[in-house]
């Protein structure tokens, strides 16, 4: 053998380890993860995003101007024309009755996922999570209901990070959340259980992280997103009517919890104390259990 | 030749993983690694539960009959309706909702450690109770049934085929307990529940946080198995564990 026909064998040789290290690489890689596509199911057996109670801050770390602020609120105005259809924040796809449908846009040549969306609600965009490496937008770039999501694996959690939202609601009933808000997503796996762990912050409205956890059960039935796409349209209100509101410290509903079951003030106006076993040592010796449920006490067996 | 050598190199690249794992045969055989030293995560320390989910239910004690979100069936719902806190306390059971299928969902504290290398302790501040969770092949229930029952435990690795393991999680699995309630105000769960638990752990701002997924099945008194998911943070020391005995009222 000529050392020109040694030479171009190396070649070949480092050019062939250099492909199989690549495909283990991949190998690796799609092995490192989880099957997110699918349709989700929600149980609902924990909280969901609660509208009942104009005043219902239960759970919320917020900060004394979140609260001025979810106070000010008045859920008449969603009867204004122009806000029928401004739906929710990304963090209502752990907060709302429904489940998920999840789907990949695959690279078509290496096969990985380009980018994962979570299907839209009628009142919640669609959330794309990019997971191509692609950067966050510029800080000046349009803020959207739906924000910016991109992704990324940390072993066998898919980690999603969500900025440039507009700003809206925590809650339903008014809790806000500005347009500096971020969201991380984390998504674990168990079998056919996917438990998702929401942290939200935002330097606005609240004191700490708002932390939500939602399981969701793989469903052989598929789930799809639901439409149709919001329409608006006359609910009484004239477009020249002032925005519905309150004066905060005048909230006509801000008893309404306490007076139906017996939550202290602080409670329901979601101070961060609120969140930690220690609080129970301070209202132990006042709290009144209410009398016996016999309205709305929960599901209707059905065997 | 070019072809050849291509082969074996697809050839090496395939069994690369193999041959890792197998390091060992034909000598003498190693030991197992014990399950504490092959943990792919530390659940180790303190924790904090933070409860901003289910509160009327979990920090104070719900109505009688206020069962929102639990999918009970009939005969549960009697229970439900009957709840007594006073026979609870006369009968010396004021333990009951402090069981392996609740006591996650109280507003306590967690102190997590290795009793042994292949037993991981999880003591709850609230009610005074103890966990035991095992690693191993999972026993056949023996001996009385306890509030906390008995917990199999097995590592879940991040990572895969050639890939580095990376973190990973604690499925729990318990059975053999003592009949009790999934809330304070006897939501109830039989003595043939199995609690199904995962563990994982995730960076948060400033600390940790642990996530607990738990799975109640029990065909007697759930219509369709209890999922929910509780998280904690962690905290650095001990300096506000305060153990406090059972109550059935509060």
């Amino acid at each position: 053998m000529g050392s020109h026909a040694m030479f171009s064998q190396m070649v070949t040789l480092r050019r062939s380890a250099l492909v199989v290290l690549a495909l283990l690489a991949s190998v690796s890689s799609a092995f490192a993860q989880f099957e997110i596509v699918g349709s989700w199911a929600a149980r609902n057996t924990e909280d969901i995003s609660r509208d009942s109670y104009p005043v219902d801050y239960v759970g919320l770390p917020l900060n004394d101007e979140g609260r001025t602020r979810a106070l000010a609120y008045n859920e008449s105005q969603l009867a204004m024309i122009e806000r029928q259809c401004e739906g929710w924040p990304q963090f209502y796809f752990v907060q709302g009755p429904f489940g998920l449908r999840i789907w990949s846009e695959d690279d078509p040549i290496k096969g990985n996922a380009i980018s994962y969306t979570i299907g839209g609600w009628e009142d919640r965009a669609p959330m794309v999570i990019w997971m191509d490496g692609r950067p966050e937008p510029s800080k000046y770039a349009e803020h959207t209901r739906g924000g910016f999501t991109t992704g990324k694996w940390e072993g066998n959690t898919l980690v999603a990070r969500t900025t440039h939202m507009k700003a809206g609601f925590l809650r339903k009933n008014g809790p806000p959340s500005s347009d500096q808000t971020t969201m991380t997503s984390r998504f674990f796996r168990h079998g056919d259980i996917m438990t998702v762990l929401v942290v939200i912050e935002d330097p606005i409205y609240l004191a700490e992280p708002h932390i939500i956890t939602k399981s969701f059960q793989l469903s052989a039935a598929p789930i799809s997103p639901i439409g149709p796409p919001c329409v608006s349209t006359f609910e009484g209100r004239p477009l020249d009517e002032s925005v519905p509101h309150f004066v905060p410290e005048k909230n006509p509903f801000v008893d309404e919890l306490t007076k139906k079951f017996g939550l202290p003030r602080d409670v329901v106006l979601g101070r961060r104390e609120t969140m930690y076993p220690e609080y129970r040592k301070t209202i132990k010796d006042t709290f009144v259990t209410q009398p016996a449920c016999t309205r709305n006490c929960g599901a209707v067996p059905n065997r | 030749m070019r072809r050849y050598s291509l082969l074996a190199l697809f050839a090496v690249a395939i069994a690369l993983p193999v041959a890792v794992h197998a390091q060992g045969r034909g000598g003498p055989a190693a030991p197992p690694p014990t399950a504490r030293a092959s943990a792919p995560i530390d659940l180790t320390g303190y924790w904090v539960a933070v409860v901003n989910e289910d509160w009327r239910y979990r920090m104070v004690t719900p109505a009688k009959g206020d069962y929102g979100g639990v999918p009970i069936t009939k005969e549960a719902l009697q229970i439900v309706n009957n709840w007594d806190p006073a026979a609870d306390e006369k009968a010396g059971e004021e333990c009951k909702s402090y069981g392996a299928a609740a006591v996650m969902r109280l507003p306590a504290r967690l102190h997590i450690t290795w009793q042994d290398d292949t037993t991981l302790k999880v003591d709850v501040d609230a009610g005074t109770q103890t966990r035991v969770f095992r690693f191993g092949p999972a026993a056949a229930a023996a001996g009385t049934p306890t509030w906390q029952g008995d917990s199999t435990a097995q590592w879940e690795r991040g990572g895969g085929r050639g890939a580095p393991p990376v973190g990973g999680s604690l499925t729990v699995v318990t059975r053999n307990v003592r009949p009790g309630y999934l809330r304070k105000n006897g939501v109830p769960y039989s003595a043939n529940a199995t609690v199904t638990e995962y563990f994982d752990l995730s960076p948060s701002p400033g600390g940790q946080m642990l996530v607990v997924t738990t799975v109640v099945d029990d065909p007697r008194y759930l219509l369709q198995p209890l999922i929910v998911s509780s998280h904690f943070k962690k905290e650095a020391d001990g300096s506000k564990w305060d153990p406090t005995p059972c109550s059935a009222r509060w």
